[in-house]
């Protein structure tokens, strides 16, 4: 248990292998984008950190059907490790896109429906980490954020589903005949292989950074106990 | 299911007598919604033609800040006095707990609504009194109660429950306030209702799921 799995320490390795390999790809093996130019490359890392956040906060919601059904404290432990890698990714790829729009669409933000839902993402999210933030016994903390979690995994498709009926302007990259006008491209094949080398990269890492969440966790739950113990001996 | 029912009616009825003898937490509920609207008027500027546009966004904000009001109160009573753990000692089924008391909700949240759809309307000149928009508002706040009566029993026992509720709640019924408006605006616009009938659909599909999860794990909620 307090020893680091040989296979943590290989996915490391491979994680950081795959994700410099990708950056390699992204800078030095696709090709710039003709109408766009440099500021298309971010493309790439863009999609692959917001996957990651979408797969976490799936996970999150996973990982709390799991806790309500079992009560095994690794699931809470995940389902939080989750949201909380997830949270971050998922800002770095709205940071990421407005990087991208400012140029593309001439402004940081618009309220499309997958940014406008990105958005919704991360408060239901942040709001996730208060709730636990206000509850002290582990039991009910664990209960009530997998529920939260739950509802946040129906609620999010939902809402993405009804703002994309009022409005959207964000590029359809893959299968769309009028994407072009709207600062979206067709991938030639080097483009193909960075894009989805990139998700394979992010998503190894995603897995990385989770176990050593779960891993962290576990320890933590430990040394708990480790301290309610000595503490009852002293007294 | 006729105990279930039984049991559920009971609930209800014991929320709207001990609001009946107070009425406390109703008007308070609707003098904040009459100033809500009011701030709207001076916030937003409603002439005459922004009245037409604005008026469904104006409503449903309306309802859901007052709906958050009525939540809270409606759970931290339970808590405060101790009524919580008579309910759950009573020999009925949790999730007659959970409707009961989100049917109680809603008719709170529905007797504000009552009340204030005819002022909007008197104050501003629009026609609400539609069959389908109607239907919209109820479609409305029955999922806005059922989502918030679950969190409603979380919050209560957090430390930090006077401003955790709205925090949970907002971004969970994002679907309900986005397709609320839109139907309701085009209710008070005379839009046809094929149109419209794509919203409706997303309120349905939004109340039925959101109901079967949360009598599903309102056991959980409840477990001490």
């Amino acid at each position: 248990m307090l020893d680091k799995p040989r296979l943590l320490t290989g996915l490391d390795i491979l994680s950081a292998l795959m994700v410099l390999i990708a950056a390699a790809l992204v800078f030095f093996y696709a090709p710039v984008e003709q109408l766009m130019g440099q500021v298309q490359k971010v493309f790439y890392f863009h999609v692959a950190t917001a996957w990651v956040g979408m797969l976490g906060f799936m996970v999150a919601g996973v990982a709390g059907v799991l806790y309500l059904r079992t009560e095994k404290e690794k699931w809470d432990i995940a389902g939080l490790g989750a949201v909380e890698i997830s949270l971050v990714f998922f800002m770095v790829a709205i940071i990421m896109g407005s990087i991208w729009a400012r140029p593309i669409w001439n402004t940081w933000w618009t309220w499309d429906p997958r940014l406008t839902t990105a958005a919704i993402v991360e408060l239901i999210y942040a709001a996730y980490l208060l709730l636990r933030s206000g509850l002290d016994d582990p039991g009910k903390r664990a209960r009530f954020s997998a529920i939260y979690a739950i509802f946040g995994f129906f609620s999010v498709p939902l809402t993405f589903i009804s703002i994309r009926l009022v409005r959207t302007i964000h590029p359809v990259v893959i299968g769309s005949a009028e994407a072009a006008s709207q600062g979206g491209f067709n991938m030639d094949a080097p483009m193909k292989t960075a894009f989805f080398f990139s998700l394979a990269a992010f998503s190894v890492f995603f897995a990385d950074l989770l176990w050593h969440r779960i891993r962290m966790g576990k320890l933590q739950s430990k040394v708990n106990q480790l301290r309610y113990q000595s503490y009852e001996k002293e007294s | 299911m006729i105990p279930f029912l039984k049991s559920t009616a009971a609930i209800v009825w014991k929320d709207i007598k001990t609001e009946w003898r107070t009425r406390e937490n109703l008007s308070a509920m609707l003098v904040f919604s009459l100033l809500v609207i009011l701030i709207f008027n001076f916030a937003l500027e409603l002439d005459l033609r922004a009245r037409e546009s604005l008026a469904g966004g104006v409503l449903w904000a309306t309802f859901i800040f007052a709906g958050t009001i009525g939540l809270n109160r409606s759970m931290a009573v339970e808590k405060d006095r101790g009524c919580l753990d008579g309910l759950l000692l009573a020999p009925v089924d949790r999730s007659a707990i959970f409707v009961g008391k989100t049917v109680g909700n809603l008719f709170f949240m529905l007797v504000v609504e009552a009340i204030v759809l005819p002022v909007y309307s008197f104050l501003y000149g629009i026609s609400v009194f539609q069959p389908g928009f109607l239907l919209v508002v109820l479609l409305g706040s029955i999922g806005y109660s059922a989502v918030g009566t679950l969190l409603a029993t979380m919050v209560v026992q957090t430390r930090t429950r006077d401003i955790l509720l709205p925090i949970l709640l907002f971004p969970l019924t994002l679907p309900v306030v986005i397709a609320a408006v839109k139907a309701s605006q085009g209710f008070i616009q005379s839009v046809p209702f094929a149109e419209i009938s794509v919203w409706v659909n997303i309120l349905i599909t939004y109340d039925l799921i959101f109901l079967a999860v949360a009598i599903m794990v309102f056991d959980y909620i409840l477990e001490e």
